[in-house]
């Protein structure tokens, strides 16, 4: 095919999927939008393809046999699995890019001098290492999340120390690969780094716990976006280049998103160990905070029945027990009795951004009945019931309260404004922070233990 | 075992200690019930409907002291002039006797009962913790009598409460002012306020003002630090200067209002002096002050205990009797109180109510537990309200942290950035700024439409990147056609990846997008 037509091809491929994403400003527009990143990809795929001239067949076994695959994964995966496959299918775009760089070096057609070489040798460099990282830490990531991994995260001594050892590491190596390189060689430095990268990956993600693992799957996604706008540079591919940036740049909010609705700094979540400087003086003043009042499901349907405004709060606990139907069942019996259901939402509820919503959307809860955090957090003093559902730090008040607690200045969902507020949970144990959450103990809070979704299903029944 | 109820003794005493609804639950417990015929008459519970609801009625009183193991009533034992003797000669050792007590005040009787090897539990004692609001009879008739405070300061107030426009001209709203927003204060600032009435009070614990605020009515504040939270959920005895900042307010606000609650008690202390005469005189006629310690000495000096009286204009009352003229309803959650009692006593079920000084609520309420004086118990270990020190600082202090990051950091982040850009320009070949104009603007244009994202749609947001993010499945294209066998064979493994990534990205994304339906 002309160059000229494969340009061509490809700007309207980069346009559609800036389209892609700017659809998903809205539920309306964003089907639409999924259509065009679709049409831009296969745009993409038909100029690139046409340039091809040998090794078809292995092309052709190789999109057909992926596509299958992807296809039954995106089929059978269960929606509280989301965050998982996400996990997973960064770790294959992190592979993709060590692959892609390593076979770049490898190809002896390639040759640049001077500067331009250096330059080069450096993307491909940089390619390399952010695809091992992404590699490696989505793997992590993936195991943590589908609990093949303890959640808890795992503080090697000094591993600051370690970060900056292998952080020099890369530097040292990426020294030796630009001058060997030059010479035709270049391999082993190479291979040293990646190893470096895989190993820093490991430990970035295992030193990040579970509650944290919002801002590690959003910084995933930002990084596989890199590592393929580094392979753009790479190989010269303004395509590539483009769909890494915005990839990039998209995961790279997400991450400040989720990092500001933990009132975090980003560096000091990547670093991991939630609260080790800090948790001894929360973990001081818990003692004995009062007593609970515990609640029966009868009474929870009493109570519930008798409201005008209800706010349910979900948490990662409503995924684990799997409760976002009978959530849904409860949602519309209420609403059929012309009581005010909605259902409030923390930024970094759940494993991933926006997992809730995906839950909610999937038990065929209406989604202009669902706010975001900001949205709603005033009205609670209106509301009369607000049921939080597997969720702890989210609804924690010492946040706002006592300065010395691990998550104080996170915002949070100020339930316990509203008249009501009735925590479904397993236990009284503590949230991921490792806090007590004083609003167990407020007078208007009343505790239904049990798992979730067997509370929801006497409540619902009792309805 | 047998509970017994008998008919109160006391003159004007109305109440009955347990109710026909509540019977039916004491029967579950495996009790048996008797009581005596009229003991409901004056509460408006007929005999017959004792009797209905499985009851057994006994004509006589002596015959049912003397038969039951546990007897429930409302005031504490006193001379019974029917049988002319004293109830407490009525009880035989071992019995169980469940009432208000007020051990503090009645020194001889609680002698009397430990005498007559009885088990006595006050009512009045039960610790206040969370756990047994359900049994506190004091809270109880505490709501009680604040409801019937204003309707009893309604009936010798000469307006209406709530403001009108009418054809015949403007009413103005009556103003209330409630001293003391315990149960009862509160439950007289809820009835006022539904009456139409603007509502003020005052209390010397500021963690009620916002309990007050939220039954709209307008909390009094003084410019003073110091705070009257006592132990248990009580008020404490103030300092010198508090109370004359106290007073001073209290002696603006009599001139401006209509009716005046005064419910402050302090335990175990005659009730602090707040209404002072002249502040009465200087109140406008047709005022009307209700005392709700008027037993305890009031907190009017003026006031007399159990009567109405007429001062300056303006009617005093000092009813000491305000659950019993609500006696229906007062009996009504006495009985539930102590069916709560039972519930926690007898854990069985099985008809044998338990003392069990392991029980923090029965062991604060036993006052004498067969033949021994048990009270006073030993202090409840826990408050109703947590201590929450320094409440306000803290909040502060969150918000000053907040604001820090000023304007350096971002400038420090400009201007490193900006040089790396000038070395790099320095440096760099043209093929190579070329692509890196196109990076630098594809972020700006990638930061400009993530941020239009809703948040609901952050996770198809998440799958649909990671799809096209697979573009790097171009790179891979590349390099298949190479002749090198390695080569060719990593690029055909890179595009599997990738490809299952385009299709399974793409259409999970699809699959979700599908489900967000309005």
């Amino acid at each position: 095919m002309n160059p000229g037509l494969v340009t061509v091809s490809y700007i309207g491929a980069t346009i559609l999927f800036i389209l892609a994403l700017g659809g998903l400003s809205h539920p309306e527009t964003s089907r639409r939008g999924n259509l065009y990143g679709m049409v831009g990809m296969f745009m993409a795929l038909v100029a690139t393809i046409a340039g091809i001239t040998a090794n078809l067949g292995i092309l052709i076994g190789g999109l057909v046999i992926g596509s299958s695959i992807g296809l039954l994964l995106a089929r059978r995966v269960q929606m509280t699995q989301m965050p998982e496959l996400v996990a997973i299918l960064h770790s294959l775009v992190g592979l993709a890019a060590v692959l892609v760089g390593y076979a770049n070096f490898m190809d002896a057609t390639v040759h640049f001098t001077g500067v331009e070489h250096t330059i080069h040798a450096i993307e491909t460099y940089l390619g390399i290492l952010i695809g091992g990282i992404t590699f490696s830490g989505s793997v992590i990531a993936f195991g943590k999340l589908s609990g093949k991994i303890g959640g808890n995260p795992m503080l090697l001594p000094a591993r600051h120390w370690l970060n900056l050892g292998l952080l020099l590491g890369t530097f040292w190596a990426c020294k030796m690969f630009v001058e060997q390189s030059g010479n035709g060689g270049g391999l082993v430095p190479l291979m040293i780094m990646t190893g470096i990268a895989l190993l820093f990956g490991i430990h970035m993600v295992m030193a990040i716990g579970g509650a944290d693992m919002p801002v590690v799957v959003s910084m995933l996604n930002s990084y596989s976006g890199w590592a393929a706008a580094a392979t753009g540079f790479m190989l010269g591919n303004d395509l590539l280049i483009v769909t890494g940036a915005l990839v990039g740049s998209s995961g790279a909010i997400l991450s400040y998103i989720m990092c500001r609705a933990m009132n975090r700094k980003f560096i000091a979540v990547i670093a991991g160990g939630f609260g080790t400087t800090t948790g001894g003086g929360g973990a001081a003043q818990e003692g004995e905070q009062g007593e609970v009042i515990a609640i029966q499901a009868s009474e929870v349907a009493d109570l519930m029945r008798e409201s005008k405004e209800i706010m349910i709060i979900p948490g990662y606990g409503m995924a684990v027990a799997q409760a976002q139907h009978i959530v849904c069942e409860i949602t519309k019996t209420l609403r059929a009795k012309k009581i005010n259901v909605r259902f409030g939402i923390h930024p970094v509820a759940g494993r991933m951004p926006g997992h809730m919503n995906v839950l909610l959307a999937e038990a065929k809860v209406p989604y202009d009945i669902v706010f975001e955090m900001d949205e709603i957090n005033e009205d609670f003093p209106k509301i009369d019931v607000a049921i939080v559902i597997g969720a702890n730090d989210i609804v924690n008040p010492s946040a706002q309260t006592d300065p010395d607690s691990p998550i104080a200045g996170m915002p949070v969902l100020e339930c316990w404004k509203s008249t009501t507020t009735i925590v479904l949970k397993r236990s009284m144990a503590t949230g991921y922070a490792g806090v007590q959450n004083p609003l167990f103990f407020k007078e208007n809070t009343r505790m239904l233990f049990g798992d979730a979704r067997e509370s929801l299903d006497a409540v619902f029944k009792d309805l | 075992m047998k509970i017994g109820i008998p008919k109160e003794v006391h003159p004007g005493e109305r109440r009955v200690a347990t109710t026909p609804d509540v019977i039916p639950h004491l029967l579950k417990l495996g009790f048996e019930v008797a009581v005596q015929s009229g003991a409901g008459a004056e509460a408006s519970f007929s005999d017959a409907a004792y009797t209905k609801s499985g009851a057994t009625v006994v004509a006589d009183a002596k015959a049912l002291w003397e038969s039951s193991d546990i007897i429930f009533k409302v005031r504490a034992p006193e001379y019974n002039p029917d049988l002319d003797t004293e109830e407490v000669d009525l009880l035989r050792a071992g019995q169980i006797l469940i009432s208000f007590i007020w051990p503090a005040q009645n020194p001889d009787l609680l002698k009397k009962l430990a005498d007559k090897k009885v088990t006595a539990i006050a009512m009045d004692s039960v610790p206040r913790i969370s756990r047994a609001q359900k049994l506190d009879a004091l809270s109880s008739m505490a709501n009680i009598a604040g409801y019937r405070a204003v309707i009893e300061a309604a009936q010798h107030f000469g307006r209406f409460f709530t403001g009108q426009i009418t054809a015949a001209g403007k009413i103005p709203p009556a103003k209330v002012m409630v001293i003391g927003a315990g149960v009862a204060g509160l439950s007289a600032i809820g009835t006022a306020q539904s009456m139409g009435a603007i509502v003020r009070a005052f209390d010397t614990r500021p963690e009620v003002k916002e309990q007050v605020e939220s039954m709209n009515a307008e909390f009094l504040e003084l410019e003073f630090e110091e705070e009257g939270s006592g132990t248990g959920g009580y008020a404490k005895v103030m300092s010198k200067e508090f109370i004359e900042a106290e007073m001073a307010l209290f002696a603006e606000q009599a001139k401006e209002v209509d009716i005046i609650i005064t419910t402050a008690l302090i335990p175990g202390k005659p009730a602090p002096e707040l209404i002072t005469p002249e502040m009465v005189a200087s109140m406008k006629n047709g005022s009307v002050i209700v005392d709700l310690a008027a037993e305890q000495g009031g907190n009017c000096k003026l006031s007399e205990a159990g009567k109405v009286v007429k001062v300056h204009g303006v009617s005093i009352i000092g009813y000491t009797d305000l659950p019993s003229r609500l006696a229906t309803q007062s009996s009504q959650l006495y009985g539930t109180n102590l069916r709560h009692l039972m519930t926690d006593m007898c854990k069985a079920k099985d008809g044998n109510a338990v003392v069990d000084f392991e029980d923090e609520v029965v062991r604060g309420a036993t006052v004498v537990k067969n033949g021994e004086v048990t009270w006073p118990p030993p202090a409840p270990k826990l408050s109703v309200a947590p201590p929450k020190p320094k409440e306000e600082p803290a909040v502060e202090k969150v918000a000053a942290a907040a604001e820090k990051p000023s304007a350096k950091g971002p400038m420090m982040a400009f201007a490193i950035g900006g040089l790396a850009l000038f070395g790099l320009g320095a440096v760099a070949p043209p093929s190579f700024m070329a692509h890196f104009t196109v990076f630098v603007l594809a972020c700006f244009i990638g930061y400009m439409v993530i941020w239009n994202v809703a948040p609901a749609l952050h996770t198809p947001l998440m799958s649909v990147t990671n799809a096209i993010s697979s573009i790097i499945i171009i790179g891979a294209l590349m390099q298949i056609s190479s002749s090198d066998n390695l080569i060719m064979w990593i690029a055909g493994a890179t595009v599997l990846l990738t490809s299952i990534n385009i299709a399974g990205g793409f259409a999970v994304t699809r699959r979700m997008l599908e489900m967000f339906r309005r």
